[in-house]
């Protein structure tokens, strides 16, 4: 067997153990002795707790503990954290109300936790749950950001009129200015609907402490454990972190809902070492409609402003932004620099001012979700330039290339510098590939059907990595985000590479296995990655926002290029060589000119034994580590089109082709890319098409469950037809942008303005359900009728 | 799910009476596709689940003179494929192919869809549209008479259904609207035509459950062709709105379901 | 508590449960069998699709009790060892999966369709035949070319369910 190639589809190392039922999710790890937790929670959207009574509860057989967030508070068990400070326009910080992961005093929203029963079982811990008695002092629910912001009612002391921050981005007299001399301006008001993550794997823990060592081992669905870690000592002070090891086993899916620290794996720990026992929690699917935190929920107001030819001079936005009963742990973020360095899109606009008003309700948290504000912005931008081409009578994809950015680096008004693109190439790509030119026979042909065919292009842009570290910071972030990665090379030549990034699903087992194989020219299957445990792993930031390839990916890049250095020096003493004259290709280590060389795995061995060199002069061993701080965001970008048809009778939208281009930059697997960019789409479309989470008036979920949340299932969607162009990422040694996100980001405007093509007018709400598109068709025949 | 007392009885008569030990506590587990849900969400409690799996005798199809005779307790999956069914009547086994997913229909059965009575289930449209008899352990109950409002129907305490018989039609269909969630239906309506009569049925979209369209069976009974329903309307009143859909969005359905049964119905 | 009894990958086993334990439970934690998964409460993920007397049912919407004396065939029982199920192979080379959660429902619902509907799937077909399986992760692309590629394996090695 031979290195793997870079580039090639390598099939996935990690598949096997998921395919015969091996995997081991955090639900199948049971501790000897577990106990399981059920969470008493809010069925109120907001009420002042009276009095909690367990007595009932803690009488009830094989119940162990009742807690309250009293006993918390006498722990001194902190609150949870939002770790993104954000600044008001006048330089004030951002109001965060408190976050006890059991409620203190008050609740906020539906599915809050107010006392979590732990039993022998599950069952008796749920039947238990239903005995404690809580009295409530209800107050109103607040679920319309509007009414929030009157401060009627208020949900957080601190923030007397609900709102978090009013917050703003770019210069808005240069804005107003260009608006001033503006031809034509564009208005578009879009809701960007609330949506719930889902992913398959519902969350859970187990809580583990030994009273001899005194140790915490916490095993939790996680994006990013050590951030967890950090977090569960640093802030919420459940122990140290070198007493706390968190573990995130295989994790089924994520796409932003894990990355936060929730109040349920924080019990978990602390109600280890107070009940003495293991404790385990997994949410079934209701509490997790009800607590993982939700995504998008924007309100906004845009308007582009153009000349006379249909260039664009400037956009101007305003956006509420719902972010729920708490700050969850990185909500504060997405509206604000997730969100608004994005409005430029792939566009020369000279001016963009961007506002935005976070505010709270009385409804489960909002925090990131696959794209995180990239969507929101992405949205904002696709739909108006849509809507804007259509009013200038211009064909869309002409408006949208005259105001393509063309020259890189290109800086924007709103913070990004763009480093590297070509989005005319996308474009022409994607529309070769989605056969655009004979668009109009196909509507043709659907129109003899009594269908309704339209299409819709999205020409995205977004920011992955989220770096540098330092840019961050200035910007409010709590953290860092570089990535750290480890090489353990083994005395036989097999490699461990450790990493801090995280896969749930992403194939990092196999990426970043092809990435050492091919550099140190190692058999695939002698590489194995390893990840998701902090007593493993020293210290990463995770995964989230495309970074595992274009920052983990880095790291474990420059780790190599230091065991490489170091196996030159080794091979030099063995070789009786200068290390300088030592080249290292296809895993060899030669003497430059001659034949004199070593493989790999010689060297290793070699560095291990060290016969050949003291210890004075050279360290033995081959482990090599590395922190990897970008010097830039990288910025994926491409052209997705939706060519869809319409039943005016009934309502029905069909995707009838899906087209994706997509510059990633390199890619090393072409096939975990190619997934990620279908399960975007699919994401995507759903929100665009099926999905919605829905609060009535009084604060209660009604999309609870998937039988009122509609998920995309398989015959909800087409086949994807997918390509790529490339212009790599000059700001990292791999020249990866990062794809999993994409898909997410790009589908939605692709969707909206493909069914208001059909319908031949210019708005309809998202999800565009049957009904929704039915009444559009309804009102569409009406104007006609009526002109 | 609370706790319950599990039972298995092998014969009809050993349920009926463990149904009247049981009183108002007992609940008959006919499949469970879709009571153990609604028990996993505490939202239905029975004391003693009485469970009919292992009684004799109460799954089988075979025809009858000219009714098609369908046990209890056969599942969905058999009536979708039974070739007696598909030549008998084609509509029906197209409806139970269409019911829930592949693994609830390998498990849910007829007699306990009849029985609950679930304003969204489909083979009550076809019961009603096609006049069947419902036959229990204590007598026969005409599909008229059976379904008397939500999740409610007309068996008493201790009344088991034991066998469904359909008269055969010469021509039925049903046409299906999925909710976009649940994928239960939101609209689905059920044709029957029988000598001169014709009947439809609207399942998903009633506030009491299933119900005949009376103005859409006197258009088709001039002549049975979707151009019949042309321009004729449904009206809103009584229909259930919510998120999915609203009352006045249902209505338009139904008359368009009604449109594509009967073009099925004359297709087969 | 109710004694029960089944065959389960072959194996005969024996428990003592609460009535109101279900299948899904029974498997996962008295067999410890945590191949088979919990996704949703209402029986529409399909993560905890089994075979029982050879017919996919949810397992999660099946009562242990109600499966006395039956077969039960979990994901755990597919491969031959480690040759895999050509359905469970077809997924690997097809990219069939991510984080791997939805897969062996997923996988065991494909094994009963080609043993329901044969070898020749269609997309059309495959897309219908999925309504009771979510997958969040691959927008079942990739899926549905595993299901087609690997039914059309299973009638060349002339493989209908493993160890049944």
């Amino acid at each position: 067997m031979t290195a793997t190639e870079i580039g090639a589809p390598v099939r996935r190392k990690e598949d096997f153990r998921f395919i015969t039922g091996k995997g081991q999710y955090t639900d199948d790890i049971n501790r000897p002795g577990q106990s399981y937790a059920y969470f008493v929670r809010s069925p109120h959207a907001h009420a002042t707790i009276k009095s909690i009574d367990a007595t009932a509860a803690r009488a009830v057989p094989g119940v162990l503990a009742v807690l309250t967030g009293d006993d918390l508070a006498a722990d001194k068990v902190g609150g949870l954290i939002c770790g993104w400070m954000i600044h008001n326009k006048d330089g004030s910080p951002m109001k965060a109300g408190a976050h006890p992961a059991l409620a203190q005093g008050k609740v906020r929203y539906v599915g809050d936790h107010v006392a979590v029963v732990v039993a022998e079982d599950y069952a008796t811990a749920r039947d238990a749950a239903e005995k404690v008695v809580v009295d409530y002092g209800v107050l109103p629910a607040v679920v319309d950001m509007n009414e929030a912001v009157t401060g009627k009612t208020v949900i957080h002391d601190v923030a007397p009129d609900n709102r978090v921050y009013d917050w703003s981005l770019g210069d808005k007299a240069a804005t107003d200015a260009a608006f001033a001399k503006a031809k034509h301006v564009t208005k578009l008001h879009i809701v960007n609907n609330r949506l719930v993550p889902n992913a398959m794997e519902p969350r859970a823990a187990v809580g583990d402490y030994d009273s001899g060592t005194e140790q915490f081992t916490l095993y939790t669905t996680s994006q990013n454990p050590h951030v967890a870690r950090l977090v569960l000592s640093a802030f919420i002070g459940i122990a140290p972190e070198h007493k706390l090891r968190v573990i995130a086993p295989d994790v089924g899916g994520g796409f932003g809902s894990k990355i936060f620290i929730y109040a349920e794996e924080t019990v978990c720990v602390w109600a280890a070492k107070k009940v003495g026992r293991p404790v385990k929690w997994t949410a079934d699917r209701t509490e997790a409609f009800l607590s993982d935190a939700h995504g998008r929920d924007h309100v906004t107001d845009a308007e582009l402003a153009m000349d006379e030819k249909g260039r664009i001079l400037a956009l101007r936005v305003k956006t509420k932004a719902n972010l729920g009963a708490y700050l969850s742990t990185f909500s504060s973020s997405v509206p604000t620099y997730l969100y608004a360095p994005l409005l430029s899109g792939q566009y020369d606009i000279p001016a963009i001012y961007c506002e935005v008003d976070g505010i709270y309700t009385t409804t489960a948290p909002v925090d990131a979700y696959r794209g995180a504000g990239r969507p929101e912005a992405t949205f904002v931008v696709e739909r108006i330039v849509e809507v804007a081409a259509r009013e200038l009578g211009q064909d869309p994809t002409a408006f949208r290339r005259r105001n393509f950015v063309r020259k890189f680096p290109h800086q924007t008004p709103v913070i990004m510098m763009y480093d590297a693109g070509d989005y005319s190439a996308s474009l022409d790509k994607a529309l070769e590939m989605a056969d655009y030119r004979n668009f109009g026979k196909r509507k043709r042909e659907s129109a003899r059907k009594g269908k309704l065919r339209g299409i819709g292009f999205s020409a995205y842009i977004e920011a992955c990595g989220i770096a540098p570290s330092a840019a961050v910071g200035s910007l409010g972030a709590g953290v860092g985000l570089w990535e750290s990665a480890e090489i353990r090379v083994n005395p036989v030549g097999t490699v461990e590479v450790l990493t801090g990034s995280h896969s749930h699903g992403q194939g990092h087992e196999t990426t970043f296995a092809q990435l050492v194989s091919a550099r140190l020219g190692v058999p695939i299957d002698q590489v194995s990655v390893v990840h998701g445990d902090t007593d493993k792993v020293q210290f990463g930031m995770g995964t989230y926002g495309s970074r595992s390839g274009a920052v983990g990916m880095s790291a474990i890049s420059k780790a190599l290029d230091k065991v490489v250095a170091k196996g030159k020096k080794v091979a030099a003493y063995v070789l009786e060589a200068s290390a300088d004259d030592i080249e290292f290709k296809d895993g060899r280590f030669q003497v430059a000119g001659t034949d004199k060389s070593l493989a790999f795995g010689e060297v290793a061995l070699q560095a291990y034994i060290a016969h050949k060199f003291s210890g004075q002069e050279l360290e033995p061993g081959l482990k090599e580590g590395a922190f990897y701080d970008p010097t830039n965001f990288t910025f994926p970008a491409g052209v997705h089109i939706c060519e869809l048809e319409i039943d005016p009778e009934t309502g029905v939208t069909t995707i009838e082709r899906w087209t994706a281009v997509d510059d990633f930059g390199h890619v090393i697997n072409p096939m975990i890319v190619e997934g990620q960019v279908h399960g975007g789409i699919a994401q995507g479309v759903g929100q665009a098409l099926l999905e919605g989470a829905r609060y009535d008036a009084n604060g209660q979920l009604v999309t609870a469950s998937y039988m009122d949340y509609a998920m995309p299932r398989a015959d909800d969607l087409p086949s994807f037809q997918v390509g790529t162009t490339v212009t790599p990422c000059p700001s990292n040694p791999l020249g990866i942008k990062g794809c999993g996100e994409a898909g997410a980001i790009a589908a939605p405007p692709a969707v909206i303005n493909a069914i208001t093509d059909a319908l031949g007018h210019e708005d309809i709400a998202m999800p565009a359900t049957p009904q929704a598109v039915w009444k559009a068709c309804q009102k569409a025949a009406r104007k006609m009728a009526a002109e | 799910m609370y706790a319950f007392n599990y039972v298995s009885p092998k014969t009809v008569r050993q349920a009926a009476s463990a149904l009247a030990k049981a009183a108002d506590d007992g609940k008959l587990l006919a499949g469970g596709q879709t009571l153990l849900p609604t028990m996993k969400q505490r939202l239905a409690s029975p004391g003693v689940l009485i469970d009919l799996a292992k009684v004799d005798g109460l799954s089988g199809i075979e025809l009858k003179g000219r009714s098609l005779v369908i046990g209890a307790m056969t599942k969905h999956a058999d009536v979708a494929t039974s070739e007696v069914v598909k030549q008998a009547i084609p509509g029906l086994a197209a409806l139970a192919g269409e019911i829930g997913d592949p693994a609830v229909r390998n498990r849910g059965t007829i007699g306990g869809s009849i029985a609950n009575n679930d304003p969204a289930a489909d083979y009550p449209a076809a019961a009603l549209a096609l006049n069947a008899t419902i036959v229990t352990n204590k007598r026969k109950i005409p599909a008229d008479q059976f379904f008397t409002g939500l999740f409610e129907t007309a068996l008493e305490p201790g009344e088991i259904v034991v066998k469904v018989s359909f008269p055969i039609p010469s021509r039925a269909a049903y046409a299906k609207f999925r909710n976009p969630a649940s994928r239960y239906a939101m609209v689905g309506v059920f044709v029957a035509k029988r000598g001169g009569d014709v009947r439809v049925t609207v399942t998903g979209a009633g506030a009491s459950g299933v119900f005949r369209a009376p103005a859409l069976e006197e258009a088709l009974k001039k002549r049975f062709s979707p151009k019949s329903l042309e321009g004729v309307t449904v009206p809103a009143t009584g229909l259930n709105g919510d998120i999915h859909a609203s009352a006045d969005y249902r209505a338009h359905l139904i008359v368009v379901m009604a449109k594509r049964a009967v073009a099925a119905a004359i297709a087969k | 508590m109710a004694s029960v009894s089944m065959t389960v990958n072959g194996k005969s086993v024996t428990g003592n449960v609460d009535p109101r334990t279900l299948l899904v439970q029974f498997l996962r934690e008295n067999l410890r069998l945590t191949g088979t998964h919990v996704g949703c409460d209402t029986s529409q993920c399909g993560a905890c699709v089994v075979h029982v007397d050879g017919r996919a049912v949810k397992s999660c919407t099946t009562l242990a009790v109600s499966c006395d004396g039956a077969h039960v065939t979990t994901i755990e029982g597919l491969a031959n060892g480690t040759e895999l199920h050509p359905m469970q192979a077809a997924f690997r080379e097809h990219h069939g999966l991510q984080c791997g959660f939805c897969t062996p429902g997923m996988i065991m619902t494909a094994v009963d369709m080609v043993n329901r509907k044969g070898s020749n799937l269609d997309e059309h077909t495959i897309r219908e035949e999925l309504e009771g399986n979510i997958c969040r992760c691959t927008g079942y692309h990739n899926i549905v070319k595993a299901v087609a590629a690997g039914a059309q394996a299973m009638a060349s090695t002339g493989q209908k369910v493993a160890a049944e």
